[in-house]
């Protein structure tokens, strides 16, 4: 079946809609507050003969001329992360205050597949970026257990859970070919019990956010409806304006 | 470097353990202490001790060290706490490439800049001839970009060559054209 032709009904402009799914991705990248400021990350594409533009909403996200974001000199000093212009969004909303703990309840990178792998990729990016804050676990975020920690509650938490990717359609057209029905209730199950985890460990008054990149109701609303339900929490409302490249601003309920 | 004495334990390679202070609080044989930590990068690249005020230093695996930026309880099992970034259990301690990255720009001596060129050829793993009237062993490399002097990792000089020790999964080909050439 066609994944997108579920969501008609729900869509004004459905052409619309699928004429943005087919435009390609450009080539984006974060620059790193720890090692540069955008001012100096920008002089030295400059230096390199690499065309950048700001992505507006985010100032330390550029749009890069090349296919090659990886291969600059500020890649290698660990200026520049590449990445969606969207992936920014989830660390904009959960907005941590220096001094905080925050938990990535799944932080290494790769969509669904699960291998030890991931575990390396996100070592070695947190040591290229000089990531000098972070500790990392390898173990289940549906039932995590803080008892390695001196502490026992963090003041943030940050789901950036699996799914099934429809979203990442502009980048790897074939994703929808492993979408059933099935895998939907199943991965929705794991992420109902990621995010309660999350909302379990973080403090009174604390922030959690949710995030997929999939259009799923059945991973995004619905897994948000059970969770309101089930645990001591409340929705909050947090708005980031994104005006990517001529595309519409729009606020992003949390 | 100190040898393994009577009544003291061993490294444990599965958890971080925090550095003693001093040798007088040291429980593992061989360990390094943050004092010894401190005195290397003050004495050998002249990086000031209070750059590293906020930090912790841990052990995990055989005489690999780790920076943590904050403090927790010692010793726990995880797999990653902050990021490598010196080892010792060479006679010359050596520092990682991350670390220097992150930590380089305070260092005052045994730093090598280079052109763009020798840059690119040190980045992508190649050993050069270099004219260097300083110290020989690991130095600080570095080149002027955007402005400013920045590390890009340690090189190994020797007889008149500079060794690349960028590890292979951190070397690139850079082939871009600079507009400014220095």
């Amino acid at each position: 079946m066609d994944v997108l032709s579920r969501y008609e009904p729900l869509i004004d402009d459905f052409a619309a809609f699928e004429a943005a799914c087919e435009r390609p991705l450009p080539s984006v990248v974060r620059v790193n507050g720890i090692k540069a400021t955008p001012g100096r990350a920008r002089t030295a594409l400059d230096a390199e003969g690499i065309e950048h533009e700001p992505c507006g909403w985010h100032p330390g996200l550029l749009e890069l001329d090349t296919d090659h974001p990886g291969r600059t000199w500020g890649a290698f000093h660990g200026w520049l992360h590449g990445q969606e212009e969207v992936s920014a969004l989830p660390a904009t909303v959960c907005d941590p205050e220096p001094g905080e703990r925050v938990w990535a309840a799944c932080a290494a990178p790769g969509g669904k597949d699960r291998n030890l792998g991931r575990l390396s990729a996100l070592r070695f990016n947190a040591e290229r970026l000089g990531v000098t804050s972070m500790a990392v676990t390898n173990r289940d975020a549906r039932n995590y257990s803080l008892n390695p920690f001196d502490f026992d509650e963090f003041d943030r938490a940050l789901c950036d859970v699996p799914c099934s990717c429809e979203g990442t359609i502009r980048k790897n057209p074939d994703a929808p070919e492993q979408w059933s029905l099935g895998y939907l209730d199943e991965i929705a199950s794991t992420q109902e019990a990621i995010l309660r985890r999350a909302i379990q460990t973080t403090r009174p008054g604390g922030t959690v956010v949710y995030s997929t990149c999939t259009f799923a109701p059945e991973e995004n609303e619905a897994v948000l409806d059970r969770a309101l339900d089930r645990e001591d929490c409340s929705s909050g409302r947090a708005s980031a304006s994104i005006r990517a490249c001529g595309e519409p601003s729009g606020s992003i309920p949390t | 470097m100190s040898e393994p004495s009577d009544g003291l334990a061993e490294n444990h390679g599965s958890r971080f353990d925090r550095l003693p202070a001093t040798p007088a609080e040291r429980e593992v044989a061989g360990r390094a202490t943050r004092e010894a930590v401190l005195d290397f990068w003050d004495e050998r690249y002249g990086i000031d001790p209070s750059v590293f005020a906020d930090y912790s230093f841990w052990e995990k695996g055989s005489r690999k060290l780790w920076a943590f930026r904050g403090a927790i309880d010692s010793p726990i099992a995880i797999e990653s706490l902050g990021i490598t970034f010196l080892r010792t259990r060479q006679e010359h301690w050596k520092p990682t490439t991350d670390a220097v990255q992150r930590f380089g720009r305070h260092a005052t001596r045994n730093v090598l800049t280079l052109s763009r060129e020798a840059a690119r050829r040190f980045v992508a793993g190649e050993d050069q001839a270099i004219e260097w009237d300083g110290d020989w062993g690991y130095l600080i490399v570095a080149h002027d970009l955007a402005g400013e002097r920045e590390p890009l990792g340690v090189g190994l000089y020797l007889h008149g060559e500079l060794r690349s020790q960028i590890p292979k999964g951190r070397r690139r080909e850079l082939e871009g054209v600079d507009v400014d050439e220095p």
